[in-house]
């Protein structure tokens, strides 16, 4: 176990963990305000178009989406475990298990890219030469749809990259409090939380 | 396995089975209360990652606040702009 | 600016550590520092900037304004004008102003902290803000933008000309600047408290700073993530604001406003904090109502969030939509009110000072309450039909930005002057500007509200003769506040150099921030402070009011 000093301006190293931790929570609001945007603008669609809302989402993957729902709640559960491991003193259990969250990260990208190459080919992703759409609903709804999934992988992207980051940090590992591993895990669930909200938003308002 | 494992295990379990069963209720003739079957469920499963991934359920009131503001405040925004929506002729 | 302290003094003596500002001398000292006070001066200069900017918009538009004729300036050079005159008021002047330099430099002082929670967060937030203001430049070098602030679709998104991408760029990448400022607040408010500086101790002014903050975390993402979508809508055609791509135009308005409306509590309530620190300072009394001052700045954040459809009354929302956002705005005024009555119950039977802080902020009172008591006229829904657009919402909306939380910039400016330079300035040209800068705000805004509810409509810069003379007299009166808010630099900048050293303590105020030495030293306080009194421990209580020891 490796105490660190606190960092100016705290006094205790106590006060400063929990200032991180607040610090991370406090970021995670916003950043569910930030999806928020995007929440609302699929709602007022929603509202105002149900039947054409629910005909454009059923040409989204439910199998996959499923599965990529499964995948990324997967991770979230090592994640956690990770911060366990660190906290029990066992380091080599807890990179591990940042490992396997970033290689479930990974899984999910993957799928999502199939998944994206599967709509570019059905002519369903806008902007690209093959689109075709039934009319300007089905084309806002999959204009959400990207604007959704991909600012999702954004953020996919990045946990994955703190994730690495934490898994390769040696005083990060031998943190029994797990400062940087359980901040970087909170930011993990909350992609997991977002992705959580979009899974009925975006492929169940598909199913007739 | 540590109680602490053990514990995360179950909540996964947990989540894997909502998964199951919020797929299963689209496919059920629920009409109008579908939506409000999944958000539910999504619901339910956002609390399970708070309280035992996020391990809510070890911290004092302020990390709550803290983590429930965010979902408390969209509401307001959400709930507020379907007033107009849900309402307008 | 003579009053001996009234307790004894716990401050350490003169250059027994070398103030913040002679830390180091080099620019690199100060473009990587991570002080809160060197960063809070590091705002200061660029806000300035900005603010000289905006103002010369604004009297372009002023000087249009003086004849019927659109003379001056074309129709579209116009609406340049007023576009970028309130995009750089709004995020780069007002937004910042008080949070990020008096909030910046007095929270860790006002609590006992050595500094934010986060140093580098706060210096990344400075950078930001460079960032995005270098932008914003860059959009008023290259012809600037038309849409006005508002950025409303589908002008914003289809038809308008010039920079839209950049300048939405800009005020997204702002909104990172504030919502990191927002976060650093509040985890400081909540873990560098000083030993026994607890929440029924803490200033008013970080009270509502911790307000404001919850404001900037909670609100500017929304922004950032409508901004971003105006802008895929430019530029890639996706729809979600356009009627004829299956979008709808007031799922805008209703996005922008859950952040703008929140963000004109942004504007005000850190204003707030400084009138309550200085009218008690004044007039040596413990505030009147010490919890309900603290409890109405949250208050207003959180039921901020439940008013922004007072902008769209006429837009074309649900009718029982606009019932309830105009119940819930009548609301809002509760809780200013409040804060209002506790001022004038606080200088009741004080012993008062008249000095230059206590004449701004009883200017600021006058103008608070005529903004916001226009503010609820605005709310009720058949008035609003009959003013809207017009300059009754200009002249309302400046009663509360300009002369509310300029007004209070300019006296947080004169209290806190001493205790950042190390440098009394002096009295009678202080009074003399606070009296000019309120006589020019009111001949400049006061026939607004003629012109306003007469009909004359915002964002015209040609009108009919009778309205004339009203115009011309807002414009002269543009001129005298002009020349109000330059005397202040001209004489603050002249004591930067030549005037008398602070004390510690030249007011005789309560506050941490008084007990070290002007200018603080790097760490603030050379002894962790322990507190152990509430923070307007004046020697005068007032029988009526509840302790707040």
């Amino acid at each position: 176990m490796t105490e660190q000093a606190a960092e100016e301006p705290f006094h205790d190293t106590d006060r400063q963990e929990q200032a991180d931790r607040l610090g991370m929570l406090v970021f995670l609001a916003s950043e569910i305000m930030l999806f928020g945007g995007i929440f609302a603008a699929t709602m007022a669609l929603r509202i105002q178009h149900p039947q054409d809302y629910m005909k454009a989402a059923s040409h989204l993957r439910l199998a996959l989406g499923t599965a990529n729902t499964a995948i990324l709640l997967t991770s979230s559960l090592a994640a956690a475990l990770a911060v366990e491991g660190a906290r029990s003193g066992r380091s080599r259990w807890a990179a591990r298990a940042l490992a396997a969250a970033c290689l479930l990260g990974t899984a999910f990208l993957a799928v999502k890219g199939y998944e994206y190459a599967g709509e570019y080919r059905e002519g369903l992703m806008p902007g690209t030469a093959a689109a075709h759409f039934s009319g300007p609903l089905q084309r806002l709804f999959m204009d959400l749809y990207f604007l959704a999934t991909g600012l999702h992988a954004f953020h996919v992207l990045t946990g994955i990259v703190l994730m690495l980051t934490a898994a390769l940090n040696r005083t990060a590992l031998h943190d029994r409090r797990a400062v940087l591993i359980g901040n970087v895990a909170l930011y993990w669930h909350l992609v997991d939380i977002v992705w959580i909200f979009l899974f009925p938003t975006l492929y169940l308002a598909g199913v007739p | 396995m540590s109680i602490a494992v053990r514990r995360l295990l179950l909540a996964w379990i947990g989540l894997i089975a909502l998964l199951a069963l919020t797929v299963g209720l689209a496919f059920l003739p629920l009409g109008a209360a579908k939506p409000a079957a999944a958000y539910l469920i999504a619901t339910a499963k956002a609390a399970l990652v708070l309280w035992y991934f996020m391990e809510l359920r070890r911290e004092g009131g302020l990390p709550r606040l803290a983590a429930g503001a965010g979902f408390v405040w969209l509401s307001v925004l959400l709930v507020l702009t379907a007033a107009d929506f849900l309402s307008r002729n | 600016m003579t009053r001996a302290s009234n307790r004894p003094p716990v401050v350490p003596p003169e250059a027994a550590l070398p103030s913040y500002l002679r830390a180091g001398y080099t620019l690199r000292s100060w473009l990587l520092t991570t002080d809160h006070k060197r960063i809070a001066i590091l705002y200061l200069v660029s806000i300035s900037f900005f603010f000289l900017i905006g103002a010369i918009a604004a009297a372009l538009i002023r000087l249009e304004l003086l004849t019927p004729a659109g003379d001056l300036l074309t129709n579209d050079g116009y609406n340049r004008a007023f576009s970028i005159h309130g995009i750089i008021m709004v995020w780069f002047f007002l937004i910042p102003s008080i949070p990020n330099t008096f909030g910046n430099f007095l929270i860790p002082l006002m609590i006992g902290a050595r500094d934010l929670a986060f140093p580098r967060l706060n210096l990344l937030s400075w950078y930001i803000y460079v960032v995005a203001g270098l932008i914003t430049l860059y959009v008023v070098l290259s012809g600037g933008v038309d849409t006005g602030w508002t950025f409303y679709t589908p002008l914003s998104s289809v038809y308008a000309n010039g920079a839209v991408v950049a300048a939405i760029l800009a005020v997204f990448i702002s909104g990172f600047s504030s919502i990191l400022t927002g976060l650093n607040f509040i985890v400081t408010v909540h873990k560098l408290r000083a030993p026994g500086m607890t929440w029924g101790r803490l200033p008013l002014f970080v009270w509502s700073h911790y307000a404001t903050s919850i404001i900037f975390v909670l609100a500017t993402p929304v922004l950032a993530i409508t901004l971003l979508l105006v802008a895929a809508e430019r530029l890639f055609g996706i729809g979600v604001f356009d009627p004829a791509l299956g979008g709808d135009p007031l799922l805008f308005q209703h996005l922008f406003w859950f952040y703008s409306h929140p963000a004109v509590y942004i504007m005000i309530l850190p204003a707030l904090g400084v009138i309550s620190e200085l009218i008690t300072s004044a007039a040596h009394k413990r505030i009147f109502g010490y919890w309900f001052v603290a409890y109405a700045s949250i208050a207003i954040a959180v039921i901020g969030f439940f008013v922004w459809g007072h902008h769209m009354f006429v837009s074309g929302q649900s009718y029982y939509a606009s019932a309830i956002f105009s119940f819930l705005s009548i609301a809002v005024a509760v809780p200013s009110a409040i804060k209002v009555y506790n001022w004038t119950a606080t200088l009741y039977k004080g012993d008062i000072e008249l000095n230059a802080p206590l004449l701004y902020a009883m200017g600021f009172i006058g103008l608070f309450v005529a903004g916001g008591l226009t503010g609820l006229m605005l709310a009720m829904l058949a008035i609003d039909v009959h003013v809207h657009d017009t300059y009754f919402v200009v002249a309302h909306f400046h009663y509360i930005m300009v002369g509310g939380t300029v007004t209070a910039f300019f006296g947080a400016m004169h209290y806190w002057w001493p205790k950042i330079t190390g440098r009394l300035y002096p009295e009678a040209w202080a009074r003399a500007s606070a009296l000019v800068i309120l006589v020019g705000f009111n001949v400049t805004f006061f026939p607004l509200f003629l012109l306003g509810y007469e009909g004359m409509p915002r964002r015209y810069h040609v009108y009919p003769e009778s309205f004339q003379v009203l115009q011309v007299i807002s414009s002269c009166g543009a001129l005298l506040l002009a020349a109000g808010y330059l005397l202040p630099v001209a004489y603050l900048g002249w004591s930067l150099f030549r005037g008398a050293k602070a004390p510690a303590n030249p007011w005789g105020a309560t506050g941490l921030e008084w007990t070290t030495s002007s200018p603080p030293p790097k760490h603030n306080f050379i002894e962790q402070p322990v507190v152990e009194r509430g923070p307007y421990d004046y020697p005068i209580s007032d029988p009526l009011s509840r302790s707040n020891d």
